[in-house]
């Protein structure tokens, strides 16, 4: 255990494949995209790999929700190839997180409807969406009245059903865009243990998005460091801290090296710029 | 000591004001009497017309035909705002004409609209009705327009198909704005449809009513008709609301 030397750089995508049980879920290979401005990715590769927390983090503009917007299909590709487990998108199921919880759930519906829309996308019958809802619900042990709708519900809680949502369908990976920006700090710390808790027993792939670095360490076993545009792999950074993680990590030495790593990494970017 | 709460009865000072500043003008002869009745005259002649009086059947009228105005704009409106605010392109390409006449005083169109219907309930209706159907028209297609991107998103995200996109996501987030349509169309209908029971060879309606007594110099029902026109233009923008915060429970929130 502990923290690998950032030895790979712009490679390390190719590299990750020779990590000892890191099988990708997810293969980028040769992503280009351009905006009328910009180019912000070109012929980009990434191994997203299983089972793990991936944090994405760099600096502001780079196309960090970019990049995962268009692995889920959000917004289309220029060029290039992305696969999991080698198939194509449609060929799996995965959830999504937006930010601003209050426009991404559906305020018409009580929470618990809100959870079961994607089974209703999936056709599935009532009976069976409420029994795998509340399965799903006593796992995780949430204690939030569903019965209410989105509006009633503070801003933690409605970001936790939007977690919710986008697990209910057993997603083969979640992808989350910056789930706590918009959340008071108090909020932050209880979503963001919750959302440990929840990847530690679902053990589901998951890719986060962060603006705070602190965070992105806290949550991750992989921090994926970009560039400026067009980004490119600063470095994909190994933290390997046992979980559950908690407020005595962020004061251990692991910790404290690889964030102080990071930062180096991403001000060395910025000054890039 | 315990605060005491006025604030719920706030409301009754401006009506209470109203009276005595309307009873100190009759009582000090400010304006005419005949052209200001005593507000005791005036709620006499409201309650006898109301109550079997021919004020209650003409109150009747100006609201069937209101209701019926706002029924057939619907109808027509609000599938076809959803029409146009679903493609940005159409919407664009009738802005222009929706616009134009949104800002063509309906009232201007009464002639054509007597050319196309005579002179009877017909052209009352339809001339309220075009006239609220493109107020609500503009509302429905800007709701839907306006529909939060990052819930389209995530219904999509989910693997929602443009017509389940439709129908469970943009339909519902145009439904405040839609209700803003309704409110504004249902106060424009019955402008015109009293407008139209004064001029268009009217027989019945509080239009008429209004214009009969000022023609006969019946001042008490005079007022009376307007305060019942009033009255009907509040409650049916009061209705709206009701029925609005009964199914758009999550407006503004």
């Amino acid at each position: 255990m502990g923290w690998e030397s950032p030895v790979a750089r712009a490679h390390e995508a190719r590299a990750s494949r020779s990590d000892a049980g890191e099988v990708p879920a997810v293969t980028v290979r040769g992503l280009t995209k351009r905006f009328p401005d910009a180019v912000v990715y070109d012929r980009f590769d990434l191994d997203i790999p299983r089972g793990k927390l991936v944090s994405i983090f760099g600096p502001n503009g780079c196309g960090k929700s970019t990049l995962i917007n268009m692995i889920t299909g959000l917004i289309p590709i220029d060029a290039g190839e992305i696969l999991f487990d080698g198939r194509p998108l449609r060929d799996i199921k995965f959830g999504y997180v937006f930010q601003n919880y209050r426009e991404a759930l559906f305020p018409w519906l009580r929470a618990i409807d809100n959870i079961q829309y994607p089974l209703k996308l999936m056709k599935l019958p009532k009976a069976k969406r409420r029994t795998r809802t509340e399965r799903m619900v006593a796992g995780l042990g949430v204690k939030i009245d569903l019965n209410r709708y989105p509006y009633e519900l503070s801003g933690g809680q409605q970001q936790l059903v939007s977690i919710m949502r986008a697990l209910v369908v057993e997603p083969q990976i979640l992808f989350l865009d910056e789930p706590f920006s918009a959340l008071d700090y108090e909020m932050t710390l209880f979503v963001r243990d919750q959302l440990q808790r929840i990847f530690v027993e679902t053990g589901t792939t998951t890719v986060l998005v962060s603006h705070d670095l602190e965070e992105a360490v806290y949550l991750a076993d992989r921090i994926l460091l970009l560039s400026r545009r067009p980004a490119t792999i600063a470095d994909y950074v190994h933290y390997d801290a046992a979980r559950p993680r908690s407020d005595a990590t962020l004061s251990q030495h692991d910790f404290v090296r690889v964030k102080a790593h990071c930062l180096e990494i991403f001000q060395r970017e910025v000054r890039k710029g | 000591m315990k605060p005491v709460h006025f604030d719920p009865y706030l409301p009754i000072i401006g009506v209470v004001g109203l009276i005595v500043i309307w009873y100190l003008a009759v009582w000090y002869q400010i304006v005419d009497p005949v052209l200001l009745p005593s507000p005791v005259d005036t709620f006499r002649a409201l309650w006898n017309g109301l109550a079997g009086g021919r004020l209650g059947f003409d109150f009747m009228r100006t609201l069937e035909r209101t209701i019926l105005a706002i029924l057939i704009a619907a109808a027509i409106a609000i599938p076809l705002g959803i029409a146009l605010g679903a493609s940005e392109r159409v919407y664009r390409s009738v802005e222009f004409v929706v616009d134009f006449f949104r800002s063509t005083p309906a009232s201007a169109m009464f002639p054509l609209f007597l050319v196309l219907f005579g002179v009877g309930d017909k052209t009352k209706i339809s001339v309220a009705a075009f006239g609220a159907a493109l107020v609500i028209l503009f509302n429905v297609a800007y709701g839907v327009m306006n529909a939060r991107k990052t819930r389209l998103l995530a219904a999509k995200v989910m693997g929602a198909s443009r017509i389940r996109v439709l129908t469970d996501v943009m339909l519902l987030e145009s439904l405040p704005q839609t209700f803003v349509g309704l409110r504004n169309g249902v106060s424009l209908a019955l402008v015109i449809v009293v407008v139209a029971e004064m001029f268009i060879g009217s027989t019945d309606g509080l239009g008429q009513r209004v214009f009969e007594a000022q023609q006969l110099f019946a001042m008490p029902d005079m007022y009376a008709a307007i305060f019942a026109a009033g009255g009907l233009g509040y409650g049916l923008n009061l209705m709206f609301l009701l029925v609005e915060r009964q199914f758009v429970h999550w407006s503004g929130k």
